[in-house]
């Protein structure tokens, strides 16, 4: 393995963002199961959750290591993927605003599902290619369930979009409630080092407004990302990066939360 | 060549084991009979994702989370085989699913119980999943090649659910003050439901005699009840628990364990409705299923719309011509 | 003695999908009532070199959809590495009533088959 020289604190923060977001989407996503539009779609949504499940958990593995590694934890008190998961506080969690907002509709789930698999398909096409091993190849592993969900979730914004009035409502509903939290993508927290991380964020603003915008034209829904900019002038809501979450955020945690913190130190 | 008897081929065809296949001859009662029993059984899977799915935001660690959303997703999996296994018989699945929620249709009474702690998910994974289990066996070998081949699917993907129930419940037998009470807690609970799941005794139940001849069932509801006890009865010894049951015991003469009397009153209260659950079950499949009426909607709009636009595309193009 | 309403696949009339009547499809309008999804029939090969195989079926709405739903329902344990769809009502099928005339004429053409010819020892193989 090559030794590199990053600042592994920034590196551990960046991989708990990424933790967090996925597990927090995972989270809403879980929430449909039972409960979808039909028996079919009901399984590929929990196959996303599972997904990105399986993502988070790669990330908060990897941040542990990195932990004990630099605070010589003593036995039994080491990090381990579910301390950092379930023993973390709202202020604490990093993940984008976007992923903790109530799943919605299935036309807010499906448009927020899209959002963000086109932004971490673009991010993890250039965490591939970084410097830290470890973080190249959880990136090249996730990137093909990415393609996937980028298909599914697309075909779904076009079909709602160009559905029946009512599912075009809903849609145009979704883009404005969803847009003003996509701004927060782009924007660098103080761990996002391109040192570090090996990404310029700003760099995939414009494949991912294109993507964006070639689904949403094909959906012949308007998007405020079209034309003149209008997008540019919405106020973009920012702060999970910095653990300035939403209100949603305590109520996902407490319960989430629940067992590990009534039975402190039990097994599971 | 139709026979003047083919109902006499029939019968002969069910003796030698010869799978009857959605085209062949049946009778009215069989076909009937065998919707009335795979769209059940669908349903069970259905409303059975509902006290489990109930857990997936609490799982205790991520690797619990991951086991159960997948098990719940199998589940799913699990109603879409049998409903399409029942959709050869002429009844389309949202006839099923109208039934269910007009509740003309049943399905398994267990998962009108509360699933109250995470101790549940390993009661119903070793005690539910583990009676569903006995009872797929057994039909795998049903006379309707559908719902056989359905069945082998399920059985082979089931095979795990059990597994993590027990493991689950090993662990907390293992574990905590707290978490000990609440594993013994959850058997208490789910032990006489999951016993309930074969069904009214042989003596009293209408569907055995046809199911039985027609090889629909392979067992009587009687002979798999005894067997799961007698499995469960080893089995919680491992977990160093106990089944709430005070006549529970090893007949040496019969080589099989007695048990208690179940309560049969609360069996036909939870069948006729009046279970702690019924209600807000299907109240919530009902929810899903109408709130979900736009989507499917739209997607039919949209493939319409596509159809339409290739038509006239088409269209275009030969005039061009 | 009943004799069933027999629904075969592919011989569902109209746009009616495979499985039974579907309700709604009288009313042509775009936004009609909840319509059915039209069934599928679902082929998988498992591995490179074998043969699809029939696994089940589900709804969809369209193709597309089809083969996603088929890839999340029926591939969930790595069971396959291709999937082909068709809508159930495009499936024509024999009759079993022509089972006798279809399937017992191939019953006495022995000489089809390998074993029906002596060779001498000699031959070790062939």
């Amino acid at each position: 393995m090559k030794t590199v020289n990053l600042s592994t604190y920034q590196l551990t923060n960046y991989l708990l963002y990424l933790a967090d977001t996925n597990l927090v989407l995972s989270q809403r996503n879980a929430e449909w199961c039972g409960h979808g539009p039909i028996l079919e779609q009901d399984i590929a949504i929990t196959n996303i959750s599972l997904d990105l499940l399986g993502q988070a958990r790669n990330f908060y593995q990897y941040a542990a290591v990195l932990i004990n590694q630099s605070t010589n934890q003593r036995a039994g008190s080491e990090a381990t993927e579910d301390s950092l998961a379930y023993l973390r506080t709202e202020r604490e969690f990093k993940n984008l605003l976007i992923t903790e907002l109530p799943r919605g509709d299935w036309a807010q789930t499906i448009l927020r599902q899209f959002f963000c698999s086109v932004y971490l398909y673009l991010l993890y096409e250039q965490l591939q290619k970084s410097k830290d091993d470890q973080l190249a190849a959880i990136a090249g592993k996730s990137i093909k369930e990415l393609t996937y969900h980028i298909k599914w979730s697309g075909e779904w914004v076009i079909r709602l979009g160009d559905g029946t009035d009512e599912s075009r409502q809903r849609m145009l509903k979704a883009i404005e409630n969803l847009w003003p939290y996509t701004g927060e993508f782009f924007i660098p927290a103080e761990f996002e080092n391109e040192a570090v991380t090996g990404v310029d964020l700003s760099s995939l603003k414009q494949p991912w407004l294109q993507k964006i915008n070639t689904v949403l034209e094909e959906a012949v829904v308007w998007s405020p990302a079209f034309g003149d900019g209008w997008g540019e002038a919405v106020f973009m809501q920012t702060g999970g990066k910095q653990g300035i979450h939403t209100e949603h955020m305590g109520f996902i945690l407490a319960e989430m939360q629940y067992l590990q913190r009534t039975y402190p130190g039990a097994e599971w | 060549m139709p026979t003047q008897y083919p109902d006499i081929l029939f019968q002969q065809k069910i003796n030698k084991e010869i799978k009857i296949e959605p085209k062949d001859w049946m009778p009215e009662a069989y076909r009937k009979t065998n919707i009335r029993q795979i769209s059940q059984h669908a349903h069970s899977e259905i409303v059975g994702m509902l006290p489990e799915g109930n857990w997936i935001s609490r799982a205790p660690t991520l690797k619990r989370k991951a086991i159960l959303i997948a098990k719940v997703q199998d589940e799913a999996g699990h109603g879409l085989y049998l409903y399409s296994a029942a959709e050869t018989l002429g009844i389309t699945r949202d006839e099923m699913i109208d039934d269910l929620h007009c509740g003309k249709a049943k399905y398994s009474s267990i998962f009108n119980y509360p699933s109250l702690t995470w101790a549940d998910m390993g009661a119903i994974g070793w005690l539910v999943d583990g009676a569903a289990i006995l009872n797929q066996v057994a039909l795998c070998r049903t006379s309707y090649g559908p719902y056989a081949r359905a069945l082998v699917r399920i059985c082979k993907e089931e095979s795990f659910h059990q597994r993590q129930g027990f493991e689950t419940l090993l662990v907390l037998s293992q574990g905590t003050v707290d978490q000990k009470a609440m594993c013994q807690d959850a058997i208490n609970r789910w032990w006489w439901p999951s016993l309930m799941m074969f069904g009214p005794k042989d003596s009293e139940s209408t569907n055995n005699d046809m199911g039985i001849k027609w090889k629909i069932k392979r067992k009587t509801n009687d002979e798999l009840r005894q067997n799961f006890v007698d499995m469960a009865a080893e089995q919680v010894k491992v977990l160093g628990m106990s089944l709430p049951d005070p006549a529970l015991q090893w007949n040496e003469a019969n080589k099989k364990y007695d048990f208690g009397e179940l309560n049969w009153d609360e069996f036909w209260k939870v069948v006729k409705g009046n279970g702690p659950c019924n209600k807000q079950r299907l109240a919530a499949r009902v929810k899903a299923h109408e709130d979900g009426a736009w989507v499917r909607e739209a997607a039919v709009a949209y493939q319409r719309k596509r159809k339409a636009a290739v038509r006239s595309s088409f269209g275009e193009a030969k005039e061009a011509v | 003695m009943d004799y069933i309403k027999k629904i075969y696949y592919g011989d569902i009339p109209g746009e009616n999908s495979g499985g039974g009547e579907l309700k709604g499809f009288s009313d042509p309008s775009l936004e009609s009532g909840d319509e059915a999804w039209p069934l599928w029939e679902v082929f998988i090969r498992s591995k490179q070199g074998l043969d699809h195989k029939h696994a089940g079926s589900l709804h969809a709405a369209d193709a597309a959809m089809a083969i996603e739903n088929a890839r999340d329902v029926y591939t969930r344990r790595q069971e396959g590495v291709s999937i082909w769809v068709v809508e159930s009502k495009d499936i024509h099928a024999s009759n079993p009533d022509d089972s006798g005339s279809f399937y017992e004429p191939a019953e006495d053409k022995i000489y089809r088959y390998p074993g029906f010819y002596d060779l001498p020892d000699e031959v070790k193989q062939m």
